[in-house]
């Protein structure tokens, strides 16, 4: 048996020993689709180097390993953790997870606006199962990798936030995965559900961060509905340890004239995958993607992006922008599909890298494919080194060689850190990226 | 102030500056004149400290210091300026953040402090208004986007603000309208002071109207070749280059003869 073979058959043993104990087993609709999750589980196991989507990162680190679920009440409730993660000066709307499973007594969600919902997964599906069976899995439809149908197959616990229809949330709604909370091998599998209904508005942020360096695995997938003229901007910002492994996986719908904003920012993780999936469904949907990783060491990190323009006067502005510093190592798939009735297209897809170390990498593939004639489609990539010409007009200004190498640094990522809300976290995340850049100058 | 005394300068592997010397005085200003890709702008990276020139011989002093030795930043802390022939684009860098941490690095060189918020701002809008320019520009990237004028209103804007000891001004007139030219130019006046030298390379008599040279000098082939004063500036504007150079081929025959 292949080695991939052998940790899915691990993770399905697993499966079996806990399917009668995960939240809501007995709900026929539930459990039905949890057993064809395993199914596919089975049929895909773990993605391999053959796999083209996964030509590049290699998940050997990660299936060499047995993780396993955290008990269903962990009974970790570290206050100062949850506050240390903080984003300093920003008020949030805040629901806390450990390795996956809600810490109510961590969250903070009790003065909602009238008309959002904010509740663990978990709880939802024990006491109103109903109203996620036309929902859950629904975006993301068949999975298309191990990590995704496992995912599903087990689905114990996440976010499920829900916006009536009209509602504009004052304030960001924060999620925030803390893993590493019970030592070495933990499994956390987050799953969240997103409903912006028809108008609505709010700020979500996903964050993961790790309570200590054990080495876990996060394999999180989030659903996102965003309906007819609602806004959603998600941030999502991953700071784990430098030892965790992260595959977080976001699929999204847009309706009409709705838009859809949101940041992929990497910071953390010792091998890190996104996946992003946006269907514009709907006339005039737009999405607004944008990524920042900033990785040094031995760290990998994927994205991977797909966008379907399945509608006329569909938009999409894509910009991610990576930083690698020491041996770390980059790939970006970009793809844009424009189906054959998607008129008046508008679609923009940039991968800009700037590598700080001769021995950093990184793999760019941008992809176009259009079946609409009358459609504004650009791409463009470009790896490089920090502009000589301009360190020296810096220079020549009195600023020394390494603030204008930082200047530079900073000028090249301000793009994308300036789509970032609300303020705060642009400034905290400016903050942690100074202290990782200024890290790395000192490991050279 | 600056004494360059046999400049012999190479460029991957090519000599461009063949024994150039040139003595600025405090309070002087002087023009350098000479064709396209006789060594003006090798000149100016040279004395602003730009990597990839080999000086093979001969000594640039500044204020009594070997200039060669410093940093580019240590250069523009003691007082030396380059404004740009092609000012190059910062995306991401917004101007204002450049000028400020520009003139801390400058006044703590100088054993001065930071200036305040208020300080600067008000000395900001000051220079703003000297070269006519709206204050927008001052949260724009650094000469991305400008047009070519802009950008060069721009470099002295930042060198109103700098103050430096010695300015050397890279066809700062090129690209420039007449308005703007004059705008330019008072800058340039502004700054001149018994104190300060001032070098402009231009291709151009009309600069020299507005900002009155004290000495003109030709460069050719890697050397002065001529200096003189103001008229000289007219007299190559009537006859362009052509005899000079041939003054100059006959001379350096004579000297290999
Ligand atoms: N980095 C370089 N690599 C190769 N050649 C160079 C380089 N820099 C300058 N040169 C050459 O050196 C010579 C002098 O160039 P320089 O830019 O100093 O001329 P210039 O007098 O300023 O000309 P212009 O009036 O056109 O600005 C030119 O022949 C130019 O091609
Ligand atoms: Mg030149």
């Amino acid at each position: 048996m292949s080695r991939s073979a052998a940790a899915t058959e691990a993770y399905l043993a697993a499966h079996q020993a806990l399917a009668s104990m995960l939240p809501a087993a007995g709900t026929p609709w539930l459990d039905h689709r949890r057993s064809s999750a395993r199914d596919q589980f089975r049929e895909l196991g773990f993605p391999t180097l053959r796999d083209e989507q996964w030509k590049y990162t290699n998940v050997r680190s990660i299936i060499r390993q047995a993780f396993t679920l955290p008990p269903a009440e962990s009974g970790w409730m570290d206050k100062g953790q949850v506050d240390a993660a903080a984003v300093p000066g920003m008020d949030t709307y805040r629901l806390v997870f450990a390795d996956g499973i809600l810490v109510p007594q961590l969250s903070r969600c009790d003065d909602l606006p009238k008309g959002v919902t904010v509740t663990g997964l978990a709880d939802m599906l024990r006491t109103d199962p109903g109203r996620l069976e036309g929902e859950l899995g629904e975006l993301l439809g068949e999975p298309t990798h191990g990590f995704n149908a496992m995912n599903s197959a087990f689905v114990c616990d996440g976010a499920f936030v829900e916006i009536g229809p009209g509602v504009v949330v004052d304030r960001p709604i924060e999620l925030l995965f803390i893993s590493a909370t019970g030592g070495e091998g933990r499994l956390a599998l987050p799953r969240n559900l997103v409903l912006l209904r028809a108008g609505s508005q709010a700020t979500l942020h996903e964050r993961y961060v790790s309570a200590s360096p054990a080495r876990c695995l996060t394999s999180a997938v989030s659903e996102v509905l965003i309906e007819d003229d609602a806004k959603l901007h998600l941030e999502r910002l991953q700071e784990e340890s430098e030892r965790s492994f992260h595959i977080g996986g976001l699929f999204a719908e847009v309706g009409r004239n709705a838009c859809f904003t949101t940041n992929a920012v990497t910071l953390g993780g010792a091998l890190v995958r996104n996946d992003l999936v946006v269907n514009l469904n709907e006339e005039g949907a737009e999405a607004r993607l944008n990524g920042l990783y900033v990785v040094g060491g031995r760290q990998h990190v994927d994205n991977h992006t797909q966008v379907f323009h399945n509608s006329p006067r569909t938009t999409s502005h894509e910009r991610y922008k990576g930083i690698l510093n020491g041996h770390a190592r980059a790939v970006f798939r970009g793809h844009i599909r424009v189906q054959p009735d998607a008129q008046q297209t508008d679609a923009v897809q940039n991968n800009h890298n700037l590598l700080l170390s001769p021995d950093a990498e990184v793999d760019t593939m941008p992809q176009l494919e259009i079946y609409a004639d009358d459609v504004k489609c650009a791409h463009g990539a470009s790896v490089g080194q920090l502009d000589k010409d301009a360190i020296f007009y810096l220079r020549s200004r009195g600023v020394a060689e390494a603030e204008a190498r930082h200047m530079l640094t900073r000028g090249f990522m301000a793009d994308v850190l300036d789509e970032l809300e609300p303020l705060p976290l642009r400034q905290y995340l400016q903050h942690r990226i100074d202290r990782l850049m200024s890290a790395a100058r000192e490991a050279t | 102030m600056l004494t360059i005394h046999n400049l012999k300068v190479r460029v991957d592997g090519k000599t461009i500056l063949n024994g150039l010397d040139l003595e600025v005085r405090p309070g002087e200003v002087h023009a350098i004149m000479g064709p396209n890709g006789s060594g003006k702008s090798t000149l100016a990276n040279v004395i602003a400290g730009r990597d990839g020139y080999e000086v093979t011989s001969g000594t640039i002093t500044y204020q009594g210091r070997d200039l060669l030795g410093l940093a580019p930043e240590e250069r523009a802390r003691q007082g030396v300026f380059l404004a740009f022939q092609y000012p190059v684009e910062i995306p991401g860098v917004a101007n204002v953040y450049l000028l400020k941490e520009a003139l801390n690095a400058v006044r703590t060189s100088r054993g001065e402090s930071e200036l305040d918020a208020m300080d600067f701002l008000k000395r900001v809008r000051e220079k703003l208004q000297l070269l006519e320019m709206k204050e927008e520009f001052l949260y724009r990237s650094v000469n991305e986007g400008f047009s070519g004028g802009e950008k060069k209103r721009n470099e002295i804007f930042q060198m109103a603000i700098l103050e430096p000891k010695l300015a050397i001004l890279d066809e700062t007139d090129s690209g420039l309208d007449i308005d703007a030219l004059k705008v330019v130019a008072n800058g340039i006046n502004a700054l001149r002071s018994p104190d300060r030298g001032i070098v402009l390379v231009t291709h151009y008599q009309r600069l020299l109207d507005y900002v009155v040279p004290d000495h003109v000098h030709v460069l050719a082939g890697g050397q002065v070749v001529r200096s003189g004063n103001r008229s000289l500036a007219v007299e190559l504007e009537e006859r362009g280059y052509g005899w000079i150079e041939n003054h100059a081929a006959d001379a350096v025959r004579a000297e290999a003869g």
